[in-house]
């Protein structure tokens, strides 16, 4: 008994279970929305969707691969590219090191090949939990070189955004990712393949205003935030309050820059139906 | 408040070497700011032999944030994409204060078509402290319209020329700024944003602005050092308004040279050479 009570603490020690855990370490987690408190089991067979009241909760980008992908399919791509601080901020490269150990992934977003239902595709999950999902030159390259893996192998490209924009520790060479991906977006399309972009909370700033918006079909999760300009830098200038529902799926629904919003638990299906519909 | 730094340089007896060399990055973006910068009308209309504004995006209004039209140089064509600021109160009003809303990009957009059904260079000039950030910008897809622009770039099939000639800050930038050349103005800036978004993003404190502006690395310089820019244009000490004529003969140099160059290479080869340019962008081990 003691030795398994060890045991069990040693496990916990190494960091291998927490690695891969996207909410609060333990059993219970509570639902930010209705305030109610959920045992995670639950929670995650329910596709992280609260069984109370509706609320999304975020994935991390192994757990949306997860609820995608056909098990044990997806194959990860290996760059061996790491990120480094070429404009010398304080704490940049500890703030990645830190990341890496909290949550086993190498940058804030994780590619590779992968099944849904039997059908090859090449698949990008970005993570909030990594520096908000910002794109840096790391993330940049990533989703550059999977774009090209997906032209090279004639397969349709799956994007999942989630991402607060361009990283702005690596300044314009961030910025520069969005010419970079929008660019291998351009030579994708002339290959005549399919790439789905799906939008999830919250997509912003220079992953908006890049490949994200330019899927040949763009989803989204519903009541997901997506936009260009934050919510508090559009207040701030037109100094007025913003619109009730401004900037969610739902609005981007109807104002037309989305194509359909669809339940996280039958995204798998949708994908599936949408690469048969393109082939 | 407007400081003359060329009176202030020569009561220093200083050489206008020493005094170019020692310019920080804070002192570049006052330049870039100064109200009394030449703006791309201004240049536009000294470089060209000849210049026409076309107008709207066909779609939704006419945005006058963004000039575009025809222009020549002697029996060579050109379509002009512009981010335009204005050059007083009632045409900074008028024109958004350069900032542009998704209508400026998708006007763009047309005029990049027209210019490869013709077969004329393009020639953009960015100057903006960035997109907009409106109700209106968001409901007609401000994130959309750029990154359309930048996919539309990197495959036409002629020349683009791009040339940063005072701010060219974020997302709303770089929406006109990918081409086969891209140039800056000696003190024009090019930044993921501007650097009082910066410190209070990255350090919760917009005041430490001066130490964003050092750290962005946001300067002509500092830019081409990182293979981002490919020339850097001259401006006389102290700002391009000390002399827009001398300025806009240096940006004619350097559009005639491009041209030149540019022309001689077949369509398959410049959108090749464009992508590995922007593919080639990043710093990682």
């Amino acid at each position: 008994m003691i030795i398994d009570k060890f045991r069990k603490r040693n496990i916990k020690n190494t960091g291998n279970i927490n690695k891969k855990v996207d909410i609060p370490i333990g059993k219970w987690v509570k639902c930010e929305k209705c305030q109610e408190i959920l045992y995670k089991e639950t929670l995650h067979e329910n596709f992280s969707i609260c069984p109370n009241c509706g609320n999304y909760f975020r994935l991390s980008s192994r757990r949306r691969i997860k609820q995608i992908v056909d098990e044990g399919t997806f194959s990860p791509f290996v760059l061996n590219i790491k990120t480094t601080n070429p404009l010398n901020i304080e704490g940049y490269i500890e703030k990645i090191n830190n990341l890496q150990d909290k949550t086993g992934l190498e940058e804030a977003v994780l590619c590779g090949k992968a099944k849904i239902h039997g059908e090859e595709v090449v698949i990008c999950a970005m993570d909030g939990n990594f520096l908000m999902g910002s794109m840096g030159s790391v993330v940049g390259e990533k989703i550059t070189y999977s774009i090209e893996q997906a032209m090279a192998l004639r397969l349709p490209l799956i994007i999942f955004a989630v991402s607060g924009g361009a990283r702005m520790q690596e300044g314009m060479i961030s910025l520069m990712q969005m010419a970079k991906t929008s660019a291998a977006i351009a030579k994708f399309n002339e290959a005549g393949l399919l790439f789905i972009s799906v939008l999830t909370d919250p997509t912003y700033g220079g992953v908006t205003a890049s490949f994200a918006s330019l899927g040949d079909i763009i989803l989204a999760e519903p009541n997901a935030m997506i936009g260009f300009a934050g919510p508090r830098v559009i207040k701030q200038t037109i100094q007025q309050e913003l619109p009730e529902g401004f900037q969610t799926a739902e609005f981007l629904l109807e104002h037309g820059f989305i194509d359909k919003i669809v339940d996280r638990r039958n995204m798998r299906d949708m994908l599936y139906k949408l690469i048969n519909f393109n082939k | 408040m407007l400081v003359d730094i060329k009176e202030e340089i020569q009561g220093l007896g200083k050489t206008v070497q020493e005094v170019k060399s020692n310019l920080t990055a804070w002192n570049r973006i006052q330049i870039a700011r100064n109200p009394e910068r030449p703006t791309a009308l201004d240049y536009i209309t000294i470089i060209f032999d000849e210049f026409i504004e076309l107008h709207g995006d066909r779609m939704f209004k006419d945005d006058k944030a963004m000039v575009c039209g025809l222009a020549k140089i002697d029996n060579q064509n050109y379509t002009i994409i512009a981010e335009q600021k204005g050059r007083n109160t009632k045409e900074n009003i008028e024109r958004n204060f350069g900032m542009p809303n998704p209508e400026s990009y998708r006007k763009g957009i047309r005029f990049m078509k027209q210019a490869e059904k013709f077969h004329r260079p393009i020639i953009t000039f960015i100057d903006t402290k960035g997109a907009y950030p409106g109700i209106g910008a968001e409901e007609r897809g401000q994130g959309e319209a750029i990154a359309k622009s930048m996919m539309e770039m990197a495959n036409l099939k002629v020349p683009i020329i791009v040339i940063v000639i005072g701010e060219g800050s974020s997302g709303g930038a770089l929406a006109i700024g990918v081409g086969d050349k891209v140039f800056m103005l000696e003190n024009a800036i090019y930044a993921i944003l501007s650097p009082e978004g910066y410190a209070s993003i990255l350090w919760k404190d917009s005041s430490k602005v001066k130490e964003a502006a050092e750290k962005m690395k946001l300067t002509a310089e500092d830019l081409y050092d990182f293979h981002i820019i490919d020339g850097i244009i001259k401006e006389p000490i102290g700002g391009a308004q000390y002399d827009k004529n001398f300025v806009a003969k240096e940006i004619k140099k350097v559009i005639l040279k491009s041209t030149s160059e540019l022309k001689q290479k077949n369509e398959d080869l410049l959108i090749a050479e464009r992508y590995d340019k922007y593919r080639n962008i990043g710093v990682y081990k």
